[in-house]
């Protein structure tokens, strides 16, 4: 047991001083960036990477830099289940499958519930991330290599499809709203032929629109809207305050162990591959309330429902790191970030790595155990904390939210006119709910349309326009079979229910 | 009372000794706000990492009074950061950092702007390109593959990062030169795109050698060639066997290109030669340091380094013949 020793030695390297209280620090900031919206952990860490470029020249610096910096990372995963929860504002895309059950439980003022429920899951995620990382990575490290771009596109079907044969929501009305965040996600550069696209020659939407404003405005300002239509009240103001909420939803959690190891599951994979943490939470939503038996209770306010996507997130937030440190390839923006500081640190990530840089890449997996642990106790002995915020009368709170919304949005392009997008995807929003279209579907596409249509054309220009590519090996062919198996589950189960009815 | 009067004298005096100082010291312009430093592309890319090294280097040293904060304005191809700067005509306390979308991105998405809107302030390296393929792969030479390209009909494919940007012009000025047809399939960063060639999903790349070299190391990957009219100047191993100064040019490999991407720095336009002796001076201050040399020995960059005059001339020759390669390969918008 080769790793265990190094592990061990891992753990030797982290448990000192100095690195113990940068963990901290780092969960701190992290947890802070998470909540504020619009800041995100990419851009968290991207601004403290030049602190630790004279922290990494010291002798085993390095491994304090990292910690510092995955720490902040843990932090806003962490962080970006509190206001999905407690304001149906995600922080973080990855956050925004919590927002389904995460925000009815809090307004049945069953917040401390929920959040103990997230945090909670998120760790197991993670913890499982990280022991497939310890013990499988020379095994998984490769699985990478087999995605090309048909194979990348038919786990962004299945994301899709998972999405849409479990929703309860008219067909049509799902369709719909998912097409309307496709063409919002492919407003800015076609990522094929270079060229602008539905710019209408304005600069501002040079960028597209940044999922973070639509978010913002859909969700945050839409739900404030909401609320002020409703009667100027938090609901779930009598939330309870005291620890023993923790100890009490500790005792449910066991019950969903099912829906914990599938979500971790689908978490590791979408990490590995890497196909990244919000498609991997939003997935593992659709799943879990197709296979759980309270299914037709999601979005009502059920703790499965937090449970599901909090681990899926986790688990491929950790495991994203993987095909970062073994082949280069950010699995996640923030990844993304933690990629250019290695390289900063004169770090050459790839498969040397874990054989010239035993000390570091050992420092860092045994830092991901504790910087979890860590995290998990700061954020839960926060919970009554957090859950005190919704006794804040409605009418001190909202004007704050707002402001918090707005810097939010300013600060993804510092542009002012993404204040007045979240603006008119807030009145959006609104409306949208009050005509009972779902938003999530909207979300979904915004998130990955991009992504996806990259996907397709690269595999379409590979293929010369032949579509059996997407069943050209038993890999692409097993996703893409298993997503239209999913997409059609519905229409399915209904010729067998009828079927056995005649017969 | 008197103490009061007294401490405003004191001041008066001290406002009076500073007025009285010598011209020449007042002539000296430094930024007297926090300076903006803009980068027209993500984070974790190239130009990137090399500005976020710069400030961290100029932070660590103590380089300038004022801090730095760095931007990342990467919508439209780097549209965004360069209309930026355009707009912020006169200002003295925003810079950015350049690739060759400078040039690449007002051609392929007809945005208006053009680096004479923009005062250059110096060049800090040139980044390189490589021609990889798979290490399984039996091509000895630039000169092979061009051959077995050229055979397979059109079937090759060349996996590069962005559309109409650096990676896809190389690939043309091979096609234009050689007559070789490539199947270019754009991708979102260096990284992926290495990693897909070590997938064998694609069969070829000129990933710059930063992006590639840890799978070369790895030996999944194989350099053919460099497109740099001189051979790198690296000469300690990276493999066991070869160096970046092992690579031949692709001139030797029978491969006629070259290529060199701009890692310059430029300032809006209408800015004073004061001001630009200003950031000359400040990055000659951060070419000094070891660190800086670290990240140009890691990257394997050329580091030709060139100011004023002659900096606005190579940009000017770079300009005309983007707009040549980009005007064989029909990539100007609106062509």
């Amino acid at each position: 047991m080769d790793e265990i020793q190094s592990l061990l030695q891992g753990f030797a390297i982290v448990l000192t001083l100095k690195n113990v209280a940068l963990m901290f620090t780092g969960i701190v900031l992290g947890v802070i960036i998470g909540v504020l919206p619009g800041l995100g952990g990419a851009n968290g860490v991207a601004i403290l990477l030049p602190l630790t470029f004279s922290m990494a020249q010291a002798p085993g610096g390095t491994t304090s830099a990292i910690i510092l910096l995955s720490c902040i990372y843990w932090g806003a995963l962490f962080g970006g289940a509190i206001t999905s929860i407690l304001f149906n504002i995600p922080g973080e895309p990855w956050s925004v499958a919590t927002t389904f059950d995460g925000y009815p439980l809090a307004q049945k003022g069953r917040a401390g519930e929920a959040l103990t429920a997230a945090f909670t899951s998120s760790f197991v995620g993670a913890l499982v991330a990280v022991i497939v990382i310890t013990f499988l990575s020379p095994i998984v490290a490769g699985f990478a290599l087999e995605f090309g771009p048909p194979e990348f596109f038919s786990v962004y079907l299945l994301t899709f499809c998972a999405f849409i044969g479990m929703s309860k929501e008219p067909p049509f009305k799902t369709l719909a709203t998912m097409m309307l965040g496709f063409a919002l996600a492919a407003v800015g550069t076609d990522p094929v032929t270079g060229t602008l696209r539905l710019t209408f020659g304005s600069t501002h939407l040079l960028t597209g629109f940044d999922f973070l404003i639509a978010v913002i405005g859909l969700f945050g300002i839409g739900e404030i809207l909401l609320t002020l239509e409703e009667g100027l009240a938090f609901k779930g103001a009598q939330a309870k305050m005291n620890m023993k909420v923790v100890i009490e939803t500790w005792k449910e959690l066991p019950k969903y162990w099912l829906t914990s190891i599938r979500s971790s599951v689908v978490g590791c994979f979408m990490g590995i591959v890497p196909g990244g943490a919000t498609p991997a939470s939003f997935m593992s939503y659709g799943v879990a309330r197709r296979f759980s038996k309270d299914g037709d209770k999601f979005g009502t306010g059920m703790v499965e429902g937090v449970v599901a996507p909090e681990t899926a997130a986790h688990a491929a937030g950790t495991a994203a790191l993987l095909p970062m440190l073994t082949l280069g390839v950010p699995g996640s923006p923030t990844a993304a970030v933690l990629l250019g500081g290695l390289l900063i640190w004169g770090l050459q990530p790839g498969p040397l790595l874990f054989v010239e840089q035993k000390d570091f890449v050992w420092g860092l997996i045994a830092s991901m155990y504790l910087g979890n642990i860590v995290g998990l106790i700061v954020v839960l002995t926060c919970v009554p904390l957090f859950a005190a915020i919704l006794r804040v009368p409605f009418s001190v709170i909202a004007p704050i939210i707002i402001v918090i919304c707005a810097i939010g949005a300013y600060t993804v392009h510092n542009s002012i006119f993404d204040v007045w997008m979240m603006l008119v995807f807030g009145v959006a929003g609104y409306v949208f709910k009050k005509l009972q279209y779902p938003l999530a579907p909207l979300v979904l596409a915004i998130v990955l349309g991009d992504r996806a249509e990259s996907s397709f054309r690269q595999a379409m220009l590979i293929s010369q326009g032949d579509m059996t590519v997407f069943f050209s090996n038993s890999l692409v062919g097993s996703l893409t079979g298993l997503a239209l198996f999913l997409l059609f589950w519905p229409l399915l189960s209904l010729l067998l229910a009828r079927l056995r009815a005649r017969y | 009372m008197r103490s009061q009067f007294v401490r405003i004298a004191g001041s008066v005096a001290v406002i009076a000794g500073v007025a009285a100082l010598p011209p020449a010291a007042l002539a000296q312009w430094e930024p007297t706000k926090t300076v903006e430093f803009i980068i027209p592309a993500g984070t974790g890319g190239g130009a990137d990492q090399m500005a976020r090294t710069a400030q961290a280097i100029i932070a660590k040293h103590g380089l300038m009074k004022q801090s730095m904060v760095v931007v990342n304005k990467a919508g439209g191809a780097g549209a965004e950061g360069f209309l930026d700067v355009k707009g912020a005509q006169g200002d003295p306390h925003k810079i950015i950092i350049t690739l060759s979308n400078l040039f690449t991105t007002p051609l392929a998405t007809g945005v208006p702007f053009n680096w004479r809107d923009l005062t250059p302030v110096k060049m800090l390296a040139l980044d390189q390109f490589v021609l990889w393929t798979n290490a399984s792969k039996p091509y000895k030479s630039a000169k092979e593959y061009i051959a077995a390209a050229k055979a397979a009909g059109g079937k090759f494919k060349m996996a590069g990062t962005g559309a109409k940007q650096e990676d896809q012009i190389i690939t043309a000025a091979i096609e234009q030169l050689t007559g070789a047809k490539f199947i270019y399939i754009p991708f979102r960063g260096g990284g992926d795109v290495a990693v897909q060639l070590v997938g064998n999903h694609a069969d070829s790349t000129v990933n710059n050698p930063i992006e590639a070299v840890a799978h070369w190391r790895g030996g999944k990957l194989k350099p053919l060639c460099v497109f740099d009219p001189k051979r790198m100047p690296y000469k300690a191993k990276v493999t066991d066997t070869m160096s970046w100064a092992d690579i031949p040019t692709c001139k030797e490999g029978g491969l006629d290109v070259d290529y060199l991407m701009l890692r310059g720095i430029f300032m809006p336009g209408g800015v004073t030669p004061d001001q630009v002796k200003y950031y000359v001076e400040l990055f000659r201050k951060v070419q000094a340091t070891p660190e800086w040399k670290d990240l140009m020995e890691r990257g394997a960059f050329n580091q030709t380094s060139l100011e004023g005059k002659e900096y606005a001339d190579w940009v000017a020759r770079e300009e005309a013949r983007h707009v040549q390669l980009m005007k064989a390969a029909k990539f100007i918008a609106g062509q």
